[in-house]
């Protein structure tokens, strides 16, 4: 039998010293890529008619920043309520009475089952099916009277079709966070003497959350380019503003460019955010938190510099 | 005599066809410490969440503190509790899960504090001080600021044992609360449960730490196909069985 101070008086075998596998299928890969990489760059840089003069000129246009904002304004408001009513129904789905979650059922059916580009031309023209909007108690007395054509605007109309469509598609990703969270958690808020709801808005919820950030911030990056589908119903977006200027100079490639690059810029700050979301509902999950992108920079100048003293 | 703590009479509970619970009859007094023993699939969780209405039984009557469990008996009817009335009396019975159900997104501390704070609505600052002295009780002061993924099974056992004492009860159910922890660990956890039974702890517990229930209990259940097959002393039971059944599982767990 081996006791602690003969393994520890043995000393240590000799760090292994192998010649590695060649890999001579990662080099030619990586020729490849840099060669097309070299060659894209070269006919992007050199072709003229790409005029990055007239890109620039246009990239903080007037029209382009308003079209800009109102692109993030729907992007948010509408992603706010799909996420409100992604909750929403995600809860009612897994509702023990029936009408409930029929009701849930039948509202995912329908708006995950038909083109968001339908659902918004819908809207734009429900006046043709309602011109007059009564709001009150069903076959009781009615509180809000409008004119359909004054309320549902444009901008409405977008807020409501990618807002409705995008409450279905957060639906299942909220049912599939929730039902990813074991049922003792629920059975352990229950036996604290919270009620279903508390327990789910307390417990379950903050831990599902760690299911449903990811796909979500696909659906935001998703939203954000699906809303320029917006620009068939008349609401002046990035897209809009672009095609307005192209319209008139026939700079069509300058202009989309223009506004490729602003849609590239609003995705990239919404990675950033995504991962500052996803590590702060990860806490708890994993044993030590992941580094942020600057601790892990500072860490890796930390330890060069530690290397480069020795 | 006074009314005891629980009393079950004659309950039965079915899931879909399978009746599960086939007519038990206990009562455990105030004070009295209550092993439950039995082979798997017998019915001791299921009737250990009956307790606390987490599973509604089919008939008989089942009473904690006097009280229906689930309902209330007005004139000769019964009327079902609401919701918030449930969670009520569910908050005055602690429970411990044989996989401890810690709140994974919370800390140990936090996990102690968040019913007292949400359901009872005790000030934050009150909770957490109660929070600390009782996770100092189970000998974790240290580990307040730890998640559950960073505490070993037996220290996530004794948070779990803290966070039902927060909500002051005037009951305890242990669900196996040793069964998944590394053979080391039991000891710890073991320790907590004795402690608390001292201090005069209406509890029931199952288990198969036969060790646990010759010492702590007063009184030994043991459980078999949803009936009670016999009960008494532990000195009793685990002795000298009466009943072929209860004879055949001791040999196979002792
Ligand atoms: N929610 C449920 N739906 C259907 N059947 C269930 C449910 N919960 C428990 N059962 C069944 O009830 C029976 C008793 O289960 P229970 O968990 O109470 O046994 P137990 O005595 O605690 O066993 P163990 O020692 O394995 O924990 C089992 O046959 C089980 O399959
Ligand atoms: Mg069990």
């Amino acid at each position: 039998m081996s006791s602690p101070e003969v393994t520890d008086t043995a000393g240590r075998p000799d760090e292994i010293r192998a010649v590695p596998v060649r890999r001579p299928g990662r080099w030619i890969a990586a020729a490849v890529v840099v060669l097309v990489a070299a060659a894209i760059g070269r006919s992007v840089a050199t072709n003229t008619r790409f005029e990055w003069d007239v890109v620039g000129s246009y990239l903080f246009d007037e029209r382009i920043l308003e079209g800009l904002r109102v692109t993030v304004e729907l992007t948010v408001i509408a992603m706010a309520i799909g996420i409100v009513l992604g909750v929403l129904m995600a809860v009612m789905r897994l509702s023990p009475n029936p009408l409930v979650s029929g009701a849930s059922w039948l509202y995912i059916w329908f708006f995950r089952g038909t083109p968001v580009l339908v659902q918004l031309l819908f809207w734009y023209n429900i006046a043709a099916l309602y011109p007059k909007i009564n709001l009150g108690i069903p076959f009781g007395p009615s509180f809000i009277h409008a004119d359909a054509n004054t309320v549902i605007t444009p901008f409405t109309a977008a807020i409501l079709g990618l807002g409705l469509n995008e409450g279905a598609y957060m639906a299942e990703i909220v049912r599939a966070g929730i039902i990813s969270v074991e049922e003792g958690q629920s059975d352990a808020a229950q036996s604290l003497g919270m009620t279903r709801l508390q327990a789910m808005r307390r417990i379950v919820l903050p831990q599902a959350m760690r299911v449903i950030i990811p796909p979500t911030g696909n659906e935001t990056i998703s939203m954000l380019k699906t809303s320029s589908l917006v620009s068939v119903i008349a609401v002046a977006d990035l897209l809009y503003g672009a095609q307005i200027i192209y319209s008139v100079n026939f700079k069509t490639i300058q202009l989309l460019i223009v506004a490729s690059l602003w849609y590239l810029a609003l995705t990239s700050i919404l990675y950033v955010g995504q991962y500052y979301l996803e590590r702060y509902y990860g806490r708890g999950a994993v044993r030590e938190e992941p580094l942020t992108p600057l601790q892990r920079i500072r860490l890796g100048l930390f330890a060069r510099h530690e290397e480069g003293g020795r | 005599m006074s009314e005891p703590m629980v009393k079950a009479e004659a309950v039965h509970k079915r899931f879909g066809r399978h009746e599960v619970l086939r007519g038990i009859d206990l009562a455990v007094a105030a004070g009295e410490v209550l092993c439950l023993l039995g082979p798997s699939g017998s019915g001791k969780s299921t009737f250990l969440r009956c307790i606390n209405h987490l599973e509604k039984i089919n008939s008989g009557r089942l009473s904690v503190d006097g009280e229906l469990v689930g309902y209330r008996q007005v004139g000769g009817k019964l009327h079902e509790l609401r919701e918030s009335e449930v969670a009520r009396k569910r908050a005055e019975i602690g429970m411990v899960f044989q996989h401890f159900n810690l709140f994974g997104h919370m800390t140990a501390l936090d996990n102690v504090t968040c019913a007292p704070i949400n359901v009872r609505g005790v000030p934050r600052a009150r909770a957490r001080e109660r929070g600390r002295e009782l996770l100092e009780r189970v000998g974790l002061e240290d580990k307040l600021d730890a998640y559950p993924a960073q505490l070993s099974g037996g220290q996530q056992q004794r948070v779990a044992i803290a966070r039902a004492l927060a909500m002051e009860p005037k009951l305890m159910l242990f669900d196996e609360p040793t069964s998944a922890l590394d053979p080391e660990l039991v000891g710890e956890v073991l320790d907590a449960m004795r402690k608390l039974a001292a201090e005069g702890m209406t509890m029931i517990v199952v288990t198969h730490e036969m060790g646990f229930a010759r010492e702590v209990a007063d009184t030994v259940v043991f459980m078999d196909d949803g009936v009670v097959v016999e009960s008494g002393r532990p000195g009793e039971v685990l002795a000298n069985p009466r009943h072929e059944r209860t004879r055949a599982f001791l040999s196979k767990v002792l």
